[in-house]
């Protein structure tokens, strides 16, 4: 198992040199970048760098396919009934924002969107503006005691109003993942479109967007081991087809009058102005490589390590787990705080050990004040993990206790 | 490194938690936030021509936004506003590279380290701030 995971860490450029002391533990904020999405970048950007969807000549030609080609890549890893249904975005919280501002301009004053108080500020502040210039209404879902969305309250949160539901696949702050398939049978009873934000699941292998039977999905690039600035959102066909952009501008018209312009089909439509494209060759690169990957192995490799790590923080006094404790129903990824200590404090002492975790209230205040607390530090982890970095961990959180409570 | 941001002296200085309480009719009122971490300060103040009669604030944040607002809670209360703002620029300049001025508050070195963090700046500042703008608030007569 040692060696796989060295195996697995000299495929990440920041995790090759086995001599660094860096047990890095915040994947949920940004994954290492992933050798290969790498180099497509790097040999995209040396080969075939060109303007994309416009010009005739060599360069813009490659670059063409090459954005093609990462979109196909993309569309493989969600399942995705077509390559045209993948809109590349800046990331998974411009994503949320383009359905928030383009579909949200369908809905009618009164209408409602459920969202639950566990989202990221990404998936409930866009929802806010649309309330406030749209007149929609914002239901909340709340969690259970175990801090999982409480889907028994399903049907008491939405009405024959509910038009979307727009909820976490799995949870930022406590790492539960969504069940799906009672949200989508209420949405469907309801008539109602069911949105998941994927930005916390992606990480944790190819997603099924027609096996769930949701109608959109988001997820984030840079969280996926492939860069920063890009992200995608994937959207059935005829939703896409009926849903004004959200940008205007180059690239995504068919024809321009002074006084009209025809919109192009999804997904150009969606992508208005020069699209990232070496980002989007990365993040397809990344994709295709986390395809590969034996998931259901590295799943029980994660589910271990997560209740390994959740029992190890038990044996600490005062600390408090967030979240289910059964790490099947968590991507791995634990949020703790300890009674009479900051977040910012411990994860501090964490860092000065190598251990790079994050504190604070992970942009999901409503959840924090569901749950009573001002913040948490939160150990994120990603497939080339290991017991080291749990026991790293866990002798961090020790020593922090003791450097601090002293 | 982090033995440096949690030494005895700033732990001390946040468990004393000078300063800690409300006034009852305070010529200024200011509630500040920390929006990258939720930390949060009330701080309030009486002011005379001379300066600050009376300071309390309540704070709930790290060691170090606690160790600040109570290095605030001790020095600010008899102070001039010459004093107060020769006491901010100190620990701004530290921040930014300076040593702390010698004739300032004793209290500011110890928050030397943070220079080396600049993501746990704001930690320190939100008291500062708070003082910054209760006293602006108070000489205006806003509040």
């Amino acid at each position: 198992m040692i060696d796989e995971l060295a195996a697995l860490r000299a495929q990440f450029p920041l995790l090759a040199d086995p001599a660094r002391a860096l047990h890095y533990l915040d994947n949920a904020a940004t994954g290492q970048i992933h050798r290969a999405a790498l180099d497509a970048m790097v040999q995209h950007e040396c080969t075939a760098r060109g303007n994309v969807l416009r010009a005739g000549h060599h360069l813009a030609q490659q670059a063409t396919l090459a954005y093609q080609r990462a979109r196909s890549q993309v569309a493989r890893f969600l399942n995705a009934a077509s390559a045209d249904q993948i809109v590349f975005t800046s990331g998974a919280t411009a994503a949320l924002n383009l359905v928030a501002q383009s579909y949200g301009s369908l809905l009618k004053a009164g209408d409602e969107v459920l969202i639950s108080v566990a989202e990221h500020h990404s998936n409930l502040v866009p929802w806010q503006q649309l309330r406030d210039r749209a007149g929609v209404v914002l239901r909340v879902l709340p969690v259970a005691a175990d801090a999982r969305l409480d889907l028994d309250q399903l049907e008491a949160c939405t009405s024959p109003r509910c038009r979307l539901i727009a909820l976490t696949h799995a949870s930022n702050v406590t790492g539960a993942v969504t069940e799906v398939a009672p949200v989508v049978e209420r949405a469907r009873k309801l008539g109602a479109r069911v949105l998941l934000d994927g930005a916390q699941r992606a990480p944790h292998g190819p997603v099924d967007v027609r096996a769930l039977g949701v109608d959109f999905y988001v997820l984030s690039g840079h969280k996926c081991f492939g860069p920063g600035g890009v992200g995608v959102l994937w959207a059935r066909s005829d939703l896409l087809g009926a849903m004004p952009p959200a940008l205007t501008g180059g690239a995504m018209v068919e024809r321009v009058t002074l006084l009209h312009t025809d919109y192009a089909p999804a997904p150009r439509r969606f992508e208005a102005g020069t699209p990232p494209v070496a980002q989007a060759v990365g993040l397809g690169e990344a994709l295709a490589w986390m395809g590969q990957q034996d998931w259901p192995r590295i799943e029980r490799r994660m589910t271990r390590l997560t209740e390994r790590l959740i029992e190890g923080l038990f044996q600490v006094a005062r600390l408090h787990v967030v979240g289910p404790h059964d790490g099947r129903l968590r991507v791995p990824l634990v949020s703790f705080w300890l009674e009479g200590l900051h977040s910012h404090d411990v994860c501090q002492v964490l860092d000065a050990r190598g251990v790079a975790l994050r504190g604070g209230h992970h942009c999901a205040q409503p959840l924090m004040q569901a749950l009573g607390i001002e913040g948490v530090s939160r150990a994120s982890l990603a497939l080339y993990n290991g017991d080291d970095d749990v026991d790293a961990l866990l002798a961090g959180v020790r020593e922090a206790v003791r450097t601090l409570a002293s | 490194m982090s033995a440096d941001l949690y030494g005895a002296d700033i732990k001390a200085l946040a468990r004393a938690a000078h300063g800690a309480g409300t006034l009852a009719a305070p010529d200024a009122l200011v509630r500040l936030d920390n929006a990258y971490c939720g930390d949060r300060i009330d701080l309030a103040l009486t002011l005379n021509g001379a300066g600050i009669v009376a300071l309390a604030h309540q704070t709930r944040g790290c060691l170090l936004c606690q160790a600040a607002a109570s290095m605030i809670g001790l020095r600010a209360p008899g102070a001039t506003l010459g004093q107060i703002d020769r006491a901010i620029s100190a620990l701004e300049a530290m921040l930014a590279g300076a040593n702390a001025a010698p004739d300032s508050w004793d209290e500011l070195r110890f928050f030397a380290a943070v220079r080396d963090y600049p993501a746990r700046f704001g930690c320190v500042s939100l008291p500062v701030q708070a003082l910054r703008q209760a006293v602006q608030m108070a000489l205006e007569g806003t509040r």
